[in-house]
């Protein structure tokens, strides 16, 4: 039990914190907050799959995160079938054709010598192909975005339940990740980062202009819900005597009927609201949980031993007789597997789907600081930078703005640095979270909770 | 007089844009290369240190503006260039001194290196917000047209016009004077040789007497030279915006792996080849066509390959297949 005092005592430090919020501001934010770290903790749990146990460095977590978004919409949503008769046909001999494509050119690289002709002969297939799609697309794509584009304006998805997707975005990234590391893993470490974070970048700028797939920029909003909504609980009378129950003493201090009908209604909303989240906050920890004890595992048996020998010395491990690309792709597609779900997890928690939101900085190099500041190559120490870091993203601003407004006390209001430092309170986060980076790099650099070693 | 024409809007909608960007970009990605030779890393904060230095030079501008000082028909920010650069290369070695040397002197693996210049990307990013805030500016004076539309239709009778601004022709000329004096530099004198021997071998250079620290510092000095000129010109010809800058970083980057990285001369082509697949696979052939062709075969369509949402995806499509093909960049060869 000794051994991991350190780690319990840091998630109390942050459990305190989260119940502090929810003190200070309300449930309401504290439960957000808490959702957020526990989809963050997914997404680092992937990522530390990939550079904790195996030292691959993937900065295309975007990419990921953005296509198991993708998965809710094409899962969840009803199918337009509209759409599917007037442009589905173009779209499915769309697909055959890059199918057709990608055998040919497949088969070319296989056998045939390598040789001017065959690049020529490559080069032809890839830039035919681009044509002959194009042609065959413009007026599926045409007919498809004409129908209703306020609200469609695309082909949907399979109208399933929407906890299916979650495994769905999983298989996608899996699938993305198998040929990103077939194209990129053979590469050296820092330009294995550049060439993941700009083959993410391709992706999102797919998702966000292909709008016969997921309406692009135009959003996807209205998802379905793992968890009941908020307008028929406030109508339904168990829910309504649960809270009832819950504020009994505080209901029976006021004394006039209409009065009280009135606090239980307002207390109703409130609590409906929690009440959705708190579902959320428990379907999230059942995942948590489910990944840690999984990935727990992992890391002990001989597979992970195996990894971090992979890790550590590349050459040795080779010389025993591991095969190193193959170990190298396998814990590539898992970790981003993981990363797949917990993308899909935050568009279901958000209810709706934004691709113009997906940008480098917030889904790549912030998942990246919580992995090396909650500790590299330990799931505990990796789920704790998760919650850490999304803490400070979010309760930066607010702390910035409460010490800006300390420091200034002395100067009138409408003194021009005091209004400019308070209309970029929210620009602190960036610099709390980089100078928090640098700092947990210098001296503590195998992150708050570091990796433990036990010897078998 | 059809070819003329159609040549006409092929150099003004595609050659002229793709000339001034390319130069910006090779500014940066010589920048990149710099940086990844001497001090051997993938400095994540390209884009937000050339952010860092062009903020100076847009609030230098409106305070010379404010005071009366101008540089007649030319942009202002000109002349602020001298005090901008200053002011990054003073940031630049004050980030060297507290935040790089020390894995350095540890020799850290580059991928450390890496996620320490993250680090510092949030930090420079941080203070621009805080400082200038995220909105959109322009800060260019002067005249703003060398040569426009009209004015190149009446002298030379064609239907289509050539617009020049003199953003772009600033760019191209400022870009070719200061990569030459780069290169003369590196090739002729004792620094710029020491330079390339200290990237060529560190414990062979560190044997014949060259000292590191020098290295190291004339290094900052140039890449902040590079990051200032590249981060000025490119907000005169489009305009200021932190969050553009540190998107720019991604074709920089791109700019600089297909140049081969590590050699600065490929990067200054790269920065071209970027560039010109952009716009030339982006723009629309129709009006180009529409000259060259019979009418009866005039074009319907707008004969664009890919659309221009898909600019920043065909850099990355390029590099990905460079990096499948030649991983060592196109122009391969000597190193810096």
């Amino acid at each position: 039990m000794r051994n991991y005092s350190n780690v319990i005592a840091a998630y109390s430090i942050m459990l305190v914190l989260i119940i502090l919020v929810g003190i200070f501001q309300s449930w309401s934010i504290a439960l957000t907050i808490m959702n957020y770290c526990l989809i963050s903790a997914v997404m680092t749990i992937g990522a530390n799959i990939q550079w904790g146990y195996a030292g691959l460095i993937n900065f295309g977590i975007m990419g990921y995160t953005a296509l198991g978004g993708l998965a809710v919409v094409l899962v969840s949503v009803d199918p337009v079938k509209k759409a599917w008769q007037m442009g589905g046909l173009n779209i499915l001999a769309c697909i055959l054709i890059i199918v057709a494509m990608v055998v040919t050119v497949r088969y070319l690289l296989k056998h045939f010598k390598k040789s001017k002709i065959r690049n020529y002969g490559i080069a032809s297939i890839i830039i035919g192909g681009i044509l002959v799609l194009n042609i065959t697309a413009t007026p599926g794509i045409e007919a498809i975005e004409a129908i209703d584009p306020a609200k469609t304006g695309f082909l949907g998805g399979l109208g399933m339940p929407v906890l299916f997707s979650w495994v769905v975005g999983g298989l996608f990234a899996a699938g993305l990740a198998f040929v990103i590391g077939k194209i990129a893993l053979g590469l050296r470490a820092d330009y294995l980062a550049i060439a993941t974070l700009l083959i993410a970048e391709i992706v999102v700028s797919i998702i966000k202009h292909e709008e016969w797939l997921a309406r692009g920029v135009k959003n996807v909003i209205g998802l379905k819900r793992p968890a009941p909504y908020e307008i028929d609980l406030q109508t339904s009378d168990w829910f309504i005597n649960l809270v009832e129950k819950f504020h009994s003493k505080k209901l029976s201090l006021i004394s006039s009927a209409t009065e009280k009908q009135e606090a239980l209604n307002q207390m109703v909303i409130e609590a409906s609201s929690v009440y959705v989240k708190l579902c959320f906050t428990g379907l999230f920890i059942t995942v948590v949980v489910i990944l840690l004890i999984v990935t727990q595992k992992a890391l002990y048996s001989p597979w992970g031993r195996k990894m971090r020998a992979i890790r550590d010395n590349e050459e040795a491990a080779s010389a025993m007789g591991k095969n190193i690309v193959k170990e190298h792709l396998l814990i590539f597609v898992l970790g981003s597997a993981v990363v797949g779900l917990a993308g899909a997890m935050m568009v279901t928690n958000d209810g709706l789907f934004t691709p113009g939101s997906y940008r480098p900085m917030r889904y790549t190099f912030v998942i990246w600081v919580m992995v090396i500041v909650g500790g590299t190559g330990n799931n505990f120490g990796a789920i704790l930078g998760g919650f850490v870091v999304w803490f400070l993203w979010v309760e930066a601003a607010p702390i910035a703005l409460f010490l800006i407004n300390l420091f200034t006390s002395h100067m009138p209001e409408t003194h021009a640095l005091r209004v400019h430092l308070i209309e970029s309170a929210s620009y602190f986060r960036f610099l709390v979270i980089g100078i928090g980076l640098l700092m947990i790099m210098r001296y503590r650099p195998k992150g708050i909770i570091p990796e433990k070693i036990i010897k078998q | 007089m059809d070819i003329l024409n159609a040549f006409t809007v092929l150099i003004n909608f595609t050659l002229i844009p793709a000339l001034s960007y390319g130069s910006q970009l090779a500014l940066g990605a010589i920048f990149v290369t710099l940086i990844y030779s001497v001090l051997r890393f993938a400095n994540f904060a390209t884009g937000d240190m050339m952010s860092f230095g062009t903020m100076f030079a847009v609030l230098l501008t409106y305070y010379f503006q404010t005071i009366g000082i101008n540089f007649g028909f030319l942009p202002t920010a000109l002349l602020t260039i001298p005090f901008a650069i200053i002011a990054m290369i003073i940031y630049m070695l004050l980030i060297d001194k507290f935040v790089f040397s020390y894995y350095r002197i540890k020799k850290s693996p580059p991928v450390q290196f890496a996620m320490v210049s993250v680090g510092v990307m949030f930090v420079t990013q941080a203070i621009i917000r805080i400082v200038i805030g995220p909105s959109d500016r322009r800060f260019i004076d002067g005249e703003k047209f060398i040569l426009k539309a009209n004015e190149f239709k009446e002298i030379t009778g064609l239907n289509e016009g050539i617009t020049l601004k003199s953003s772009q022709a600033i760019t191209v000329i400022v870009t070719v004077i200061i990569v030459s004096i780069m290169f003369w530099f590196l090739n002729n004198t004792k620094t710029g040789k020491s330079m390339r021997a200290y990237s060529d071998n560190e414990d062979l250079a560190l044997l014949s007497g060259i000292d590191p620290k020098k290295v190291v510092m004339i290094t900052w000095v140039i890449a902040g030279i590079l990051a200032t000129i590249g981060g000025v010109l490119y907000g005169l010809d489009k305009s200021y915006r932190p969050f553009v800058y540190f998107n720019n970083m991604l074709p920089i980057f791109a700019a600089a792996i297909v140049g081969g990285i590590g050699n600065p001369f490929g990067a200054f082509l790269g920065g071209y080849v970027i560039a010109f697949a952009e716009i030339f696979l982006t723009y629309a052939y129709k009006r180009f066509m529409s000259y060259l062709l019979p009418e009866s075969l005039e074009p319907n369509s707008l004969l664009q390959l890919l659309s221009t949402d898909y600019k920043f995806a065909i850099s990355f499509s390029i590099l990905v297949i460079v990096l499948l093909v030649r991983p060592s960049g196109i122009f391969k060869g000597k190193t810096l």
